[in-house]
């Protein structure tokens, strides 16, 4: 056992990178919202990239830790802790047995991660961790974080302490806005809407509704006209826009339905996604910009793409301390 | 006369028709409308995809009408994964899909487990007793398991048991509920939110988290539904367990 919730935070809930290859059983992907901040979290403390973290929510948990550990937080900025004080986000820190970890007041963004080397460990549902909230499974018991659970850390090889201040590059450290335009490719079924309707929604801006959840976000704003507002029901990807017959989008987030019935009229581009993600429901406002395809894919190639570069260079680097460590302690002796 | 001949092949080419759905997925669409032909297809597609899977292929999910396939934009770009594609359906006209499973679905109608049955009944000028017999009289094809985990839509239900929905949905639905809407059945795979009128219940599980795959229906399936008295409800549910999940 490693951390102890003392307070559950607003929703506070374990995640990792999901559990695709589910969707013909009407299982969503799941996962972390902001799936980008994660995985620089999860590289910080040396996990791999699909390792459980923990997905805050807006306001943050309290944990006890009953062993030392190394943590880095990223995502949203809420003010992060340790004893009080008031700790670097984007970096490895070390934590110390008996110390709590807390978060201090919600600055920017929405969801924040916190990564432990080694992982969360809960037990894998379908070859993921992460919580589905509306089936009540996966993560810890399926639901959220309350007081009086116990979080177990996965084992973690090598000393800790020295692997605190790890920082992750500025350029993978994403700028949000509160109101960001997104990039969506049109379609599948753009032909669905009139003229006006495809231009009122790439030229208007929509308020992100406080009904908006991990499961979709609803806007509200000026109505987007249909020629048709219904389809024979059929699959939804994450960041797929429906449209239903009120002409008021809804975004499909990660917890998403995998079938729908209302006319998608444009997909989020994925790598914009985490800044949906940390928008805040009730007071953020989003725009759409049209992007083709092609466009979509090279920006996700160049985002993945310098995330893996990074992974690999920072696990170089890490192998590259063990190493003259090792050759330290063989000198010495 | 090239305009004509444009036209012919735009309304000949309307289906199927491979469009993008965002950058990590294209779908297929072979129609607009519920049908066993065109649902075939769609099957037909699935399996040469998975006989033969591209490179970047992830998984595809297949509907009453339409098939979405995400790839991997890494390894194969929309052009790439739109040719591969085409290929597959090429190659699906050929495929001879299995023999459909036939599978029997225990159900508890009316009563606590179907709380619409009188409705449903009233709707058609039927008796209660003539919904159970025509609903569990028919033989089903699951067209598309979707929106929640595990939920069941099944194509074949007699026309004079259509019904339209709930006007306000139920804020929780039963797992193993059976339902009516429009002119649809199906199963709620899990305990959730839901608008469809329910004429009984299943002690199966549709859901099985433990088992690969994690539900006993898979698309192109057969399904009868075997009446059963609360009692044998509740000693199925003893001797299977509770479910999960």
């Amino acid at each position: 056992m490693a951390l102890e919730v003392l307070d559950g935070g607003w929703l506070t809930t374990v995640q990792d990178l999901g559990r695709p290859g589910y969707g013909r059983y009407g299982i969503p992907v799941s996962g972390a919202m902001d799936f980008f901040a994660l995985r620089v979290a999860n590289r910080l403390v040396g996990n791999p990239p699909g390792a459980a973290g923990l997905e805050i929510t807006l306001a943050g948990p309290v944990l006890a830790t009953t062993e030392p550990c190394l943590v880095a937080v990223t995502g949203a900025d809420l003010t992060f802790q340790v004893d009080g004080r008031e700790m670097p986000m984007g970096m490895s820190v070390f934590v110390r047995r008996g110390s709590v970890i807390s978060f201090g007041g919600r600055r920017r963004g929405c969801r924040a991660y916190l990564a432990v080397a080694g992982g969360i460990e809960v037990p894998p549902v379908l070859g993921s961790r992460s919580t589905y909230l509306p089936g009540r499974f996966g993560g810890l018991d399926g639901r959220a974080l309350r007081p009086g659970d116990r979080l177990f850390i996965g084992p973690v090889s090598g000393p800790l302490p020295e692997r605190s201040g790890r920082r992750a590059p500025p350029h993978l450290i994403p700028v949000w806005d509160d109101c960001p335009t997104v990039r969506a490719v049109p379609g599948p079924q753009d032909d669905h809407f009139t003229p006006e309707g495809l231009r009122t929604f790439f030229e208007a801006e929509y308020r992100v509704l406080s009904s908006s959840d991990r499961m979709g976000y609803r806007l509200e704003g000026p109505p987007v006209a249909h020629r048709r507002a219904e389809i024979i029901s059929d699959g939804v990807p994450p960041g797929a826009v429906q449209v239903p017959p009120d002409g008021q989008p809804l975004v499909m987030m990660t917890d998403h339905q995998t079938t729908g019935g209302y006319p998608k009229i444009a997909t989020v581009v994925t790598v914009d996604l985490p800044l949906l993600a940390q928008c805040v429901p009730g007071e953020s406002r989003v725009r759409f910009w049209a992007v083709d395809v092609s466009e979509a894919q090279r920006a996700y190639r160049e985002m993945m793409g310098a995330l893996d570069r990074w992974e690999r260079a920072s696990a170089d680097d890490y192998t590259k301390i063990m190493t003259i460590r090792k050759d330290n302690d063989r000198t010495k002796r | 006369m090239p305009f004509v001949l444009l036209f012919v092949t735009f309304v000949i080419q309307m289906f199927p028709r491979i469009l993008p759905a965002g950058d990590t997925a294209l779908v297929v669409e072979f129609g607009d409308r519920i049908d066993p032909q065109i649902h075939h297809q769609v099957l037909a597609l699935a399996r040469a995809l998975e006989r033969e899977p591209f490179p970047g292929l992830r998984e595809t999910v297949p509907t009453y009408r339409s098939l979405l396939v995400y790839y991997d934009p890494r390894q194969l770009l929309w052009d790439e994964a739109r040719r591969e594609v085409a290929g597959a359906l090429e190659r699906s006209a050929e495929i001879p899909l299995p023999e459909p499973k036939e599978i029997e679905i225990p159900v508890a109608y009316g009563g606590e487990f179907g709380p619409d049955i009188g409705f449903v009944a009233a709707h058609n000028g039927l008796s209660e007793a003539d919904v159970v017999r025509l609903h569990a009289g028919s033989t089903y094809t699951v067209y598309m398991l979707g929106f929640a985990p595990g939920f069941v839509y099944l194509g074949g239900l007699p026309e004079a048991l259509a019904t339209p929905r709930l006007p306000t949905p139920r804020p929780s639905v039963p797992a193993g509920s059976v339902g009516i809407a429009g002119p649809q059945t199906g199963i709620y795979g899990l305990s959730t939110p839901g608008g469809w009128r329910l004429i009984g219940r299943t002690p199966m599980p549709m859901l099985d988290l433990r088992r690969q795959p994690p539900t006993p229906l898979q698309p192109g399936d057969r399904v009868r539904f075997i009446p059963i008295s609360a009692e044998e409800f509740a000693a199925w549910q003893g001797s299977h367990g509770a479910g999960s999940p």
